[in-house]
């Protein structure tokens, strides 16, 4: 009986165990050889104030973290748009013409692994003449570009895979260039579409961070940077449980698009 | 005047010197409302056969012709029923049929389009199913949505690319019952490969063995002469379903045998014969074993 009953809400009693574990050993870790590292109970006393009133604006670096988030949010948002914009008809070009798969092939290779990092100085480059808003759109051309990379490949790999018999309906009926791409290719291709989209917003939320760290913009990452300079630990950590918890929420809303799109 | 003409046509696969010829001189006529059964070995080259009348490949030498004009691609005018369905998955049984109707019908009204696709549905005897997506039907109730999509775009020929191959016994025999009555209503000139020649004598007017591959090639007519509507039951034993079936599978196994290789089995027997226990044993206890030979040179020397 108890082991039933145990079992019913292991869901729920072993995630809470090894939260607890990480928490003990960040305590100890803190109470030994980090010094410098804020206990989990000071970290909570100084990240309060940011948690309980979550969309407090009381000066431009210091803000409620939603609302640090929600800045942070809207920026992915446009350079997530901006990736699946130009990633998705690459991926399709990709798939469906094999001159240009031979062209593009390998500088999409090359340029695949490069770092947020490495593009963020390029964009802010490029952008220099916008004045203001070189640091915006640095940033959104950095996260683009990082983040493009998994919805181009996997367009292309679910263009490839489409079935002949699909194929041959849209032959056979002679559908238009545009009807076969907006009734087949685009339906058949949709699933795996999705699952480069949820892996490029993966990566996108990884590069705000950094591209946020940079460039000194309001955000989670603004501000975990700003309070590391101002030797503020505790809002590191809450800044890194933060970013933690929403990329997780983010992948799991897009996991669930997605599963939607697989079962079609 | 022949509506579908089929002359000379050859079709090999692969790269130049490496490649295999599959069809070889293929020719075949098929007049107007004719209901035409391609029976063959499985891998013998019929899908290919299909896929030429369709469009979807080019032969190597040949031409295609269909009420006179040369097939040189696919298109609406012939309808394909393929092996394999070929629903697109995404879209329900009416959009699956919709799609096809829209596209060859672009100037009919909505309604008379929406008429068409239910008309159509009705017919295969789906319409409780016409909301549902191909992933929720029996293999048997895709093939229909298959049939009644290719008969909505009203082709001038309607080509079933073996239709029940796939299915169970039991549904295969009711699909073939309504194949036939859909083909009595509508009088459609249809082209069905298969690989069962009961389901050819069935359906079809006339039946042509495709020979055993490869460069396989379309042997003699042969005729189908029992009236319709034809009885499931009492085919069975109607005296020119045997006779017919008899001559086409006989056909079909001599192909075959044509490219067989003859091998001649040498029997390698034990050199054992039996002892003759009634001849007494020669005393001094000589223990050689006598043999029937040995006994008769004995004999002939006694």
């Amino acid at each position: 009986m108890r082991n039933t009953f145990l079992k019913k809400i292991d869901w729920l009693v072993l995630p809470l165990a090894g939260v607890l574990c990480v928490i003990a050993l960040w305590s100890i870790s803190s109470g030994t050889w980090a010094k410098e590292l804020p206990s989990p109970l000071k970290t909570w006393q100084s990240s309060k104030p940011y948690i309980v009133e979550p969309f407090a604006k009381r000066g431009e670096m210091d803000q409620g973290i939603l609302r640090f988030t929600w800045y942070s949010l809207i920026l992915v948002a446009k350079g997530y748009a901006l990736a699946l914009l130009l990633g998705t008809p690459i991926g399709f070009f990709l798939g469906l013409s094999k001159t240009f798969s031979k062209t593009f092939d390998p500088i999409i290779q090359v340029l695949r692994p490069v770092s947020p990092l490495a593009w963020l100085p390029l964009g802010l480059v490029l952008f220099l003449g916008a004045g203001k808003q070189a640091s915006e759109l640095g940033a959104l051309f950095t996260i683009a570009i990082c983040s493009m990379w998994p919805t181009v490949l996997n367009t292309a790999v679910g263009v490839r895979s489409i079935p002949q018999d699909y194929l041959n309906v849209a032959k056979v009926l002679k559908l238009s260039r545009s009807k076969t791409l907006f009734k087949v290719l685009i339906p058949a291709t949709l699933p795996y579409m999705f699952t480069g989209f949820r892996l490029s917003l993966g990566i996108a939320w990884l590069v705000i961070v950094a591209a946020e760290m940079l460039t000194g913009r309001p955000g989670v990452g603004g501000f975990l940077w700003q309070e590391y300079n101002a030797l503020i630990y505790e809002h590191i950590i809450l800044c890194i449980l933060t970013i933690g918890l929403v990329g997780f929420v983010l992948d799991r809303l897009m996991s669930l698009v997605e599963r939607r799109f697989k079962t079609v | 005047m022949a509506y579908l003409e089929i002359k000379n046509v050859s079709k090999s696969f692969g790269a130049n010197g490496a490649c295999s010829e599959v069809l070889k001189d293929v020719n075949l006529t098929v007049e107007k409302g004719e209901f035409v059964a391609v029976v063959g070995y499985s891998g013998a080259g019929k899908t290919t056969l299909m896929n030429l009348i369709s469009g979807l490949l080019r032969p190597d030498t040949g031409t295609l012709k269909l009420n006179d004009l040369d097939i040189t691609g696919p298109g609406p005018d012939r309808g394909v029923v393929f092996q394999n369905y070929s629903l697109l998955p995404w879209l329900t049984v009416f959009e699956n049929i919709f799609l096809a109707v829209d596209q060859c019908f672009p100037n009919w009204a909505a309604a008379k389009k929406n008429d068409h696709v239910e008309r159509h549905i009705a017919m295969v005897n789906l319409t409780p199913a016409r909301t549902k997506r191909p992933a929720e039907l029996s293999g048997g109730m895709r093939q229909r949505v298959s049939v009644a999509r290719a008969l909505a775009m009203d082709p001038q020929i309607l080509l079933l690319d073996e239709p029940l191959s796939a299915l169970d016994a039991l549904t295969r025999a009711t699909l073939q019952d309504e194949l036939s009555r859909i083909w009595q209503e509508n009088q459609k000139t249809v082209v069905m490969i298969t690989n069962d020649p009961d389901e050819g004598i069935y359906l079809a007017d006339r039946i042509v063995p495709l020979t055993a591959g490869p460069g396989a090639t379309l042997g003699p007519s042969f005729t189908v002469d029992i009236p319709r509507p034809r009885d499931r039951k009492a085919i069975n034993h109607d005296p020119r379903f045997k006779e017919l079936r008899r001559r086409l599978i006989g056909f079909l196994i001599e192909s075959r045998g044509g490219h067989h290789t003859a091998i001649t089995k040498r029997l390698v027997l034990p050199d054992i014969e039996p002892e003759d226990l009634s001849r007494p044993r020669p005393l001094g206890g000589a223990r050689k074993p006598i043999r029937r030979s040995e006994i008769k040179e004995e004999e002939v020397e006694v």
